[in-house]
Parts: structure tokens; C-alpha cells; sequence
């Protein structure tokens, strides 16, 4: 084999990586500041997807353009199940949220099922087939495009989490509930934005994710599973962590496919997932459990 | 009492009472009798409708509902079908199985998948009703020595060697020849079998390309592009698949998109056939070869299936998955109408003996060997060719000229 192969699967590896960041982010930021743990996230995912599809198929509205008003439809849905349906959950057993959002994943994708049907839906964009050559290194344009929209959608949240007085209001709920109740924060309405954010993230990692995923209703629950594995890797609750965690487990199953065989890919991740849970069970970004 | 109460008390006397209850002893005593004389038979429909193979299964089901009329104009008995989704999943098909059994389900049929169709066969054993097999290819299914088991779909070697000679008759009639492959195969139980059944057939095959590398992936992989990269780096001409519908639509993306076209296609399995691979790829879609059990254009059975999925399901090409799940209908059908019971032994002794000679799958007919297996099926080479499905090998089954090597992909945009 010649290094050419090294380098186009390393590149295609950190692509897939950044996007799997993004997606796992929202996962990370509502688990970091309401400390609930969305069991369906993935399935949440795709049904951004299927709206970019429905979108893109009735309008001929591109997706990557549809991320930002995808997003917004996914923080009011997220704020206003934040506060209707998650709230009087939060104080409860953990056991309790596990059923509840399980019960909205099994919802969701018997509902998908049924409106749209087994079949795969793509979204076939003028692009959709094209690359990037570059000497010997062939980038896939809309890996590069998703990738790249992951990371401006990641710094975007940064940004708000380290700049904004309200992003900081949040870290402050975060870090410290009672204390944000004392100095007067209405954590209610805190963890309603949280819980909002999060779903915006899903809902933009929803319609990148289209761009290089076919999306079918069993898409959920693999996503989600995928989502748990790079956020526990990355270190729950931190949202530099659910990148690099992303980034590294794309890396992992890329180089896993190349030097071993690609039907063991699924397992050098899990693999990662099992050393970090023994070595460093916080993950690689988490803070010391106490 | 009323009066009226009087008066039946009065019309029932003992030798009537004794004489109902030997008629309804009698009834409950022999339901299959009942049943034969007139009432459908109970065929529980095991299909992955749902998961990975959705798609297939959907397609699958369509030869389901294409065939109630098609039966009936020829002279069949009324099915009455039980339809139940096996998730694609094996446990799932083993549960859903038992469950249309104590339904009431008083034979079998599916489950387009080698791994489903093996638990439903064991569940079908061991409850001793007959488990008609519309599509799988894994030998052990019939080697088990079951007697409640039937498949009428050619096992992983005979696909094999019908393919490796409809490819040499395609190079030779081309005079374009691989030197070498690069084998891509999905790692379910049907790839699996496939890649051993390769090992067993490659080396008396005879052919004139070499297999350059093995590559096995998960076909529910969201991501195929370093399976490709590394079939691209080995060099060899052509592509060598073994794969699912969703996996084939992404290996094609993934070829174009790294600017890779190979001398062709040679499929050994479902996915680059079917309407979906060719209505998401378009243009994209057209140059593969697919060698499978196929239907005979020319037997009448073939044009009403054709005929009614044309009317049904406009701009769906009739394919494998349609005419294997209707021929096991026909099977079931044929089997009831000469048992004239819907007694589970008498029915399998039927479908034993079955010679069904006017079907639609290329070879002679319908009959079973004595591991229930019919061995008498052809297979055939088929290629996508402008959004339709034309056979091209072997001679005398052909409807169109085989275009060999395929079209760069680059110069289809």
C-alpha cells in the first residue's frame, strides 16, 4: 500500500470526527449544566435529519443552510420540553429520567417509522458527489463542508459558554446550583436554555449529518449509543471533551479499518471507550470524580 | 320459562342433542377438513419490514401483495396472510415466529435473510409446520435434516458457479478481461457464507483474475470510505461484491467520490439490482453486473407478475425479491390445493412432492430434493442499464448485450 492511502484515511477520519464532536456536544452541554442524561439524543438527531430531507426535497433548501433554522426550531422544542416535560424530572431518581427519555426515543422512532417510512432518505445536493484533489490526497467535499460547519457551530458555543453573561450564568449553574439560586439566577429558566442549546447542537449536527448519512428510523438508537461512547471517552459534561472525543474515535475507526480489517472498526472504539473508563474514568477532558 | 324456552326445550330432544354433539366433536376434532373445504389457508409472512433491511423487506413484501389475484386466476386456493415484521433481527424472527404459530399461522414463509430464515426454521421444526424459504442462501438451513423446511432459492455454492461461468462467458464474449480482483464483502451470515463459498468454488472456477484482497465490513456501517480506500489501493481491476442494498449505495458514493472506476462491478447478491440503488444513484447506478437466481422473462407466470407489479407499483422493475416471495406463495398454494388439508404433516408431504412446472424463476421448475432444497435453479447475470434491469449471460436467456468494462463514473456527470 502506498502513504498516499495513510493520509486520505487519516484526513476522511478527522472529518467524520469533528462532525461525531458536534454531535455528541449537545449530549455533553445538557448533561453538563442539567445533569440529565438524554437517552434520545440520536433519535432527537434524526429527526433534524428528516426535516433537512423534507426541506431539501420540497424546497430544494441545501441543509448546510438550513442549520441555523433547524437549530432554532430545536432550541424552542428543547426549552419548552425542558421546562414541560424534563423539569419535574430533574429532582427525581436517575432511573426515572433513563425511562421517561427512553420512552420519548422508543416515540420517536416508531413515529419516523411511520411517517416516512424504512427506506433510506437522502439528500442529493449539487455536491453530494463531489472532491477535492489535492496532489495525492482526495478530500470528500461534503465531509469538508459538514466538518468545517461542525467547527464553526462548536466555536460559536464556546464563544457564548466563555464570553456572553448569560453563557456564564449557565457555567455558574453549572458549576455550583445552590450557589446560582443565592446570587438570584433563575435556574429554572437556566437549565430550560441548557436543554435548548443542547437540542440546537442536535439539530445542526441533524442537518450536517444528512450531508454524508443516509438517515433511516434505526439511526437513532445507533447514534445514540455512538453519542455515549465519544462524550464518556471525551469526559461527560465537557464540551472541549465531546470534540476531542469525537475527533479521536473518528480517528480510531478510520485507522482501525485501514491496519486491521473494517468489520472490527465498531470494536477498536469500544476498545478506546474500555481503556478510558479504566484508566481514566472522568475522561480524557472530565474532571476528577470525587 | 317462556314459552318460547318451552318450545326449544321441546324441538331439542336427546337424539338431537347427542347427534349436534357428535357434529361439533367431529368439527373440532378435524379442523383441517373444515378448513380444506373452502377456508384460505394461514400463511404467517416473516419479512425484515423494519432495520437495516427495511428496504428489501418492503420490496420483498410486494410480491406478497401482488399475489392473491395471480393465484386465484390460476386456479390457487385463497391465502390468508399473517404478516409479521422480523426487525432484522434474528431473535426478533425467532419470537415472531412462535407468535404467528400460536396464532394460528399453519405455514411459514420468509425471511429473505440467511441468519433470520435459520432461527424461524428451528422454531418451524420444532412446532412441525411447514416454513417455506422465499430467500436465503446459506447452505446449513438445509442440511440440518429438517422435515418441516423447504427452500426454493439456490444456495451460496450453486450461485457461485453459475456466476463465475456467466462472468467468463460475458469476458469472452467481450474479450475484456480483470486480471484481478479486490472481494468486498458484508459480514452478516449470508456475506460470510458467500466468502466461504468462494473459498470452496474459486479454485475449480478457473478463472482468469486472481483475488487480490479479502475486505469483510458490518453492512450497517454509516461510513464505507476506507473499505473503498483500501480496495483502490490494492490495484486490482475490478470490484468483486458481496453486499446489501444500503452498503451498495454507499460503496458507489464512495467510489466516486475518491475517483476510483474499476473495470466493473461483479455482484453475487442482492443491493445493486434494486429500484432504491437505482432511483438514489441515477446515472451513477448504471454499469454493475449482478449474477443471481433470477425470474425467466418468457414464462407466462413471469409476464402476470410483471403485468401486475407494473399496475401496482408504477416504475418498479420486477425483481428477484418479488418472484421469490411469490413463487413461496405459489409453493404453499400448490401444496394446499393437492393436501386439501391445512393439516401441517399432510402439507409438507405436499410440498415434498411438489413439480410446479409453470412458475417464473429461470430453470425447469419447482421441485424439492430430499434436504427440501430445490437444486434445480438457474441463476443469471443482469446488468442496471439506464434505470432498467436487462439480462446479458447466459445465452439463450438474454435480452440485451452486455456493456463490459462499465462507464467511468466521470464520464457519466
Amino acid at each position: 500500500m502506498s502513504a498516499d492511502i495513510y493520509l486520505n484515511v487519516a484526513v476522511g477520519g478527522l472529518l467524520t470526527g469533528l462532525i461525531y464532536g458536534l454531535m455528541a456536544l449537545g449530549l455533553s452541554v445538557i448533561f453538563g449544566v442539567v445533569r440529565v442524561v438524554n437517552f434520545a439524543h440520536g433519535e432527537m438527531m434524526t429527526v433534524a435529519m428528516y426535516l433537512a430531507v423534507i426541506l431539501f426535497a420540497n424546497y430544494g433548501l441545501d441543509p448546510l443552510l438550513m442549520m441555523l433554522p433547524i437549530a432554532v426550531l430545536f432550541f424552542v422544542a428543547g426549552y419548552l420540553m425542558q421546562l414541560g416535560l424534563i423539569n419535574p424530572f430533574i429532582t427525581r431518581p436517575e432511573y426515572m429520567q433513563f425511562i421517561l427519555l427512553l420512552a420519548v426515543a422508543i416515540i420517536i422512532v416508531n413515529g419516523v417509522l411511520i411517517v416516512f417510512g424504512p427506506d433510506a432518505q437522502t439528500v442529493q445536493t449539487s455536491y453530494a458527489f463531489d472532491s477535492f484533489a489535492i496532489g495525492p490526497l482526495i478530500v470528500d467535499a461534503t465531509k469538508l463542508y459538514a466538518g468545517l460547519a461542525a467547527l464553526v457551530v462548536a466555536s460559536a458555543l464556546f464563544a457564548f459558554f466563555r464570553f456572553a453573561p448569560l453563557g456564564k450564568a449557565v457555567r455558574a449553574c453549572a458549576d455550583n446550583q445552590i450557589g446560582a439560586l443565592v446570587v438570584g439566577l433563575n435556574v429554572k429558566r437556566l437549565y430550560a436554555l441548557s436543554f435548548g442549546l443542547g437540542l440546537a447542537c442536535v439539530g445542526a449536527a441533524g442537518a450536517i449529518i444528512v450531508l454524508v448519512v443516509d438517515v433511516t428510523p434505526p439511526l437513532g438508537p445507533a447514534y445514540t449509543l455512538l453519542a455515549f461512547v465519544i462524550v464518556i471517552t471525551g469526559g461527560l459534561g465537557s464540551m472541549s471533551g465531546a470534540l476531542i472525543g469525537g475527533v479521536l474515535i473518528g480517528l480510531t475507526e478510520a485507522m482501525a479499518g485501514l491496519f486491521f480489517t473494517p468489520s472490527a472498526k465498531s470494536m477498536f472504539a469500544f476498545a478506546i471507550l474500555v481503556l478510558v473508563l479504566l484508566f481514566r474514568p472522568q475522561g480524557i477532558m472530565g474532571q476528577k470524580l470525587s | 320459562m317462556s314459552s318460547e324456552m318451552k318450545g326449544f326445550s321441546v324441538m331439542v330432544n336427546r337424539r338431537r342433542l347427542l347427534a349436534g354433539a357428535a357434529a361439533t366433536t367431529t368439527l373440532l376434532a378435524s379442523p383441517a377438513i373444515v378448513r380444506a373445504q373452502g377456508a384460505a389457508l394461514k400463511v404467517g409472512v416473516l419479512l425484515p419490514r423494519s432495520g437495516a433491511q427495511a428496504g428489501i423487506g418492503q420490496d420483498c413484501f410486494r410480491g406478497v401483495e401482488i399475489a392473491g389475484p395471480i393465484l386465484k386466476a390460476n386456479g390457487y386456493p385463497d391465502l390468508q396472510i399473517m404478516s409479521a415484521d422480523t426487525e432484522t433481527s434474528v431473535d426478533t424472527a425467532r419470537s415472531r415466529a412462535e407468535k404467528l404459530i400460536a396464532d394460528g399461522a399453519q405455514l411459514l414463509v420468509g425471511a429473505f435473510d440467511s441468519g433470520q430464515s435459520s432461527a424461524i426454521a428451528q422454531v418451524a421444526e420444532q412446532k412441525g409446520i411447514p416454513f417455506v424459504i422465499n430467500i436465503a442462501a446459506a447452505p446449513p438451513i438445509t442440511e440440518q435434516g429438517y422435515k418441516f423446511v423447504f427452500r426454493n432459492f439456490p444456495i451460496a455454492g450453486s450461485i457461485l458457479s453459475d456466476a463465475f461461468a456467466n462472468q467468463k462467458e460475458i469476458f469472452a464474449e467481450t474479450g475484456v478481461t480483470p486480471k484481478s480482483v479486490v472481494f468486498l464483502h458484508c459480514n452478516d451470515t449470508f456475506g460470510t457464507a458467500m466468502k466461504n463459498g468462494i473459498g470452496a468454488v474459486f479454485p475449480k472456477a478457473n478463472m482468469p483474475y486472481a483475488i487480490k484482497e479479502t475486505i469483510a465490513y458490518d453492512p450497517t456501517a454509516r461510513d464505507l470510505s476506507v473499505e473503498i480506500s483500501k480496495a483502490k489501493a490494492s490495484g486490482a481491476d475490478a470490484l468483486l461484491v458481496v453486499s446489501r442494498l444500503n452498503d451498495a449505495i454507499l460503496l458507489t458514493r464512495e467510489l466516486v467520490k475518491q475517483r476510483w472506476s474499476p473495470m466493473g462491478i461483479l455482484s453475487m447478491g442482492p443491493g445493486w439490482y434494486e429500484d432504491q440503488y437505482l432511483k438514489t444513484l441515477g446515472k451513477l447506478g448504471d454499469g454493475p453486473l449482478s449474477f443471481v437466481p433470477w425470474y425467466d422473462p418468457n414464462k407466462k407466470l413471469s409476464k402476470q407478475l410483471e403485468a401486475a407489479v407494473e399496475k401496482k407499483y408504477p416504475g418498479v422493475n420486477l425483481n428477484l425479491n418479488h418472484v421469490y416471495t411469490f413463487e413461496a406463495l405459489l409453493i404453499a398454494a400448490d401444496a394446499y390445493k393437492r393436501a386439501k388439508t391445512a393439516d401441517p404433516k399432510a402439507l409438507a408431504d405436499a410440498i415434498r412432492t411438489t413439480n410446479i412446472t409453470e412458475n417464473t424463476t429461470a430453470g425447469p421448475g419447482i421441485s424439492f430434493d430430499a434436504k427440501g432444497q430445490n437444486d434445480k435453479l438457474k441463476n443469471v447475470a443482469i446488468q442496471n442499464r439506464g434505470g432498467k434491469l436487462v439480462t446479458v449471460a447466459p445465452k439463450g436467456s438474454t435480452n440485451a448485450k452486455v456493456q463490459w468494462p462499465m462507464l467511468a463514473y466521470d464520464k457519466r456527470r
